[in-house]
């Protein structure tokens, strides 16, 4: 199956999304990140049960911070899919990277830049 | 356990604002258990803290450590070395904490970062509700096993008061009526005739009323 | 007869009368005509007025204070005390100002909560309940002593009182705590405004089947309804009050302008039904500030003249 999807983001592959902690979402925005998107298996059929629930918790509990900080909520997204829909997964991955065009660069990354300049 | 609650990064972030190196210091115990300030917690707020000041074009620096305690010498001497390195601290550590390493570290500033709220339980993840006041003369044995002193609004000694309405507080349909809990369990400890007891007005000066408290025990010490 | 004290209230009950008790709020101001002008309204067809101590926890002027007026003119005050806000330093305190007045009754209570006032901001004291106040007046009183065990000299002398409700949960502990409260020094009781008449004949069966209305006077409490919305007011918004639908749907069944009166020919029933009630030594009429219609309601339920004792 050869999908069309954009290549500016990083997988990072865990067991369950339920592995997922909110810091390591904040870290990844603490690095200059412009967005994060979780994806995980569809709603009531975890095979640890709640792990995708825990998860859109730790998610929203990431966007509330963003909020707070400055960053934007709007960044950090979660997507549910099965395991044998690629093409959904390559059209949620085009859906984020166009969401976070037109939100901009983050300030973070903004500010890192610059100061790595000014170094 | 003590339970406490996070306080507002917003809040945070104007406590902070003086100073440039700054530790968080997370605690092990009962803040760790009821997910206001251990590990976890610190390495987050840190990471919040670190993003908002980046923005703002600041140099601030937010180390990271969680100790075992921080209401017992021996765990607060470990950071005794590096406390040079910072102009600030930031515990989460609830209120008792907070001010041991004030009292420790006497010219270090020290910023809360958690509201210590209560003595209490955990009832499920996430929900944790209140059971003890610490009055220093526990009435339990007396009152089915349920203070009235910690969930009674009015503290009332010999209740209900007038407002039980369907089991449930007169001031928040959600809280339970103290005295509803123990006219219920007295019934299934088949003690009901214990109810017509009079308690005593009781002697508060072991409570906070009798000024700070100290337990004192020269059998244990060396 | 053997009076406990100089109380006229309880030279009312003693005498074999029904009494009638009605109740003043102090006004959220300092003007004293707020209260004397409620006290002429009713000063002649009740034996005691009830002096609300900031009821609802609404700041008001103190009931004290209201009571020195009322007493001022002629009438019998009914000192309420409740002990949210006051420690027993305070409470002994203001029972012996209230005593250097010749204040001979107090109604002791625990009082609203203080998050339903102007000031839920504010601490509250509970360092007595209201059966331990009960048991402190009543200490001063017969031992002449203070809580902290010293003499008083020319200790209060009041008759003491205290609050029940019938319609309040658990239901069964209900009598029991009414015998609790005896058992603490009470000696007249007025209890939470009755609408639900079978539960209360109910809670009345139960205490004279222990006795207690021959320890204790029972005065019941009567609030005329002054609208349909108010009736549903008290029943959904105000804590330990029952309310019958039957009651609010005979209010909203006339018109509008016709409610208050339907609400009076509601408690003038009330107070006909429950006078025949044994155990039932008098009525607390309280009408929440519409004093004026308590004569009308005491002269219609064939409560008047009150008499000279």
């Amino acid at each position: 199956m050869r999908l069309k999807c954009p290549t500016n983001f990083r997988i990072i592959r865990l067991p369950c999304t339920g592995k997922v902690d909110v810091i390591h979402m904040l870290r990844a925005f603490e690095k200059g990140a412009d967005g994060v998107f979780v994806v995980g298996c569809m709603e009531g059929d975890c095979h640890f049960k709640t792990g995708n629930f825990r998860a859109r918790k730790r998610v929203e509990q990431v966007a509330a911070i963003l909020d707070t900080v400055g960053v934007g909520g709007e960044r950090v997204r979660m997507y549910n899919l099965s395991s044998g829909e690629g093409p959904l997964f390559a059209q949620y991955a085009i859906e984020m990277d166009a969401h976070i065009r037109a939100l901009g660069p983050s300030p973070v990354g903004t500010a890192l830049k610059a100061q790595m300049t000014a170094a | 356990m003590i339970v406490a609650d996070k306080k507002p990064i917003e809040e945070i972030i104007e406590t902070v604002k003086p100073y440039d190196r700054i530790l968080v210091l997370g605690c092990n115990e009962c803040v760790t258990v009821c997910e206001a300030g251990g590990k976890k917690e610190v390495e987050v707020l840190a990471s919040a803290l670190r993003m908002h000041f980046i923005q703002q074009g600041s140099k601030k620096n937010f180390d990271e450590r969680t100790l075992e305690r921080q209401c017992d010498h021996e765990y607060l001497e470990e950071i005794r070395d590096i406390m040079d390195n910072y102009d600030a601290v930031l515990s989460l550590a609830c209120g008792v904490g907070v001010q041991f390493m004030a009292e420790k570290y006497h010219t270090t500033p020290l910023i809360p970062g958690v509201n210590t709220c209560f003595l209490g339980a955990t009832e499920k993840r996430g929900l944790w509700t209140e059971r003890c006041q610490a009055c220093g003369s526990c009435v339990l044995a007396h009152t089915a096993g349920i203070c009235p002193i910690s969930r009674c609004a009015k503290r009332v000694m010999n209740g209900p008061c007038g407002g039980s309405t369907g089991g449930k507080c007169e001031i928040n349909k959600d809280v339970d009526c103290a005295w509803q809990l123990i006219i219920d369990r007295l019934r299934d400890l088949d003690r009901m005739d214990e109810y017509e007891i009079v308690t005593p007005i009781k002697d508060w000066s072991t409570e906070r009323a009798g000024g700070p408290r100290t337990v004192a025990r020269e059998d244990v010490q060396v | 007869m053997s009076m406990n004290t100089p109380s006229k209230l309880e030279k009312v009950f003693k005498s074999g009368h029904i009494a009638v008790t009605s109740e003043c709020g102090p006004p959220r101001g300092s003007d004293p005509e707020a209260v004397t002008s409620k006290g002429a309204m009713i000063k002649d067809h009740v034996d005691a007025v009830n002096i609300t101590d900031n009821q609802t926890a609404m700041t008001r002027m103190s009931s004290l204070a209201a009571c020195i007026h009322l007493k001022q003119m002629g009438l019998e005050p009914i000192l309420q005390m409740v002990t949210r806000d006051r420690n027993r330093v305070a409470l002994q305190s203001d029972i012996l100002g209230a005593a250097s007045f010749d204040i001979n009754n107090v109604l002791c209570l625990s009082g609203d909560h203080q998050s339903f006032g102007d000031c839920a901001q504010g601490q509250n004291v509970h360092d007595l309940d209201s059966m331990q106040l009960v048991q402190t007046v009543r200490h001063m009183r017969d031992e002449g002593k203070f809580l902290g065990g010293d003499d008083i000299k020319r200790p209060p002398n009041m008759f003491v009182g205290a609050a029940a409700n019938p319609f309040a949960d658990p239901f069964e502990i209900r009598v029991p705590r009414l015998a609790k409260k005896i058992a603490c020094g009470a000696e007249f009781i007025q209890t939470q405004c009755i609408y639900n008449i079978a539960k209360f004949e109910e809670w009345m069966r139960r205490v004279r089947e222990r006795g207690l209305h021959e320890k204790v006077f029972i005065m019941a409490g009567m609030t005329p309804m002054k609208s349909a919305p108010m009736a549903k007011f008290m029943k959904n918004r105000v804590p330990g009050m029952d309310v019958p639908d039957e009651i609010i749907d005979r209010l909203a069944g006339v018109e509008k302008k016709k409610q208050a009166q339907e609400g009076i020919d509601i408690c003038v029933e009330h107070i006909q039904r429950l006078k025949e009630v044994e155990g039932i030594a008098g009525f607390h009429v309280m009408a929440i500030e519409w004093e004026e219609k308590v004569p009308e309601i005491v002269e219609r339920s064939g409560l008047y003249p009150r008499p000279e004792v």
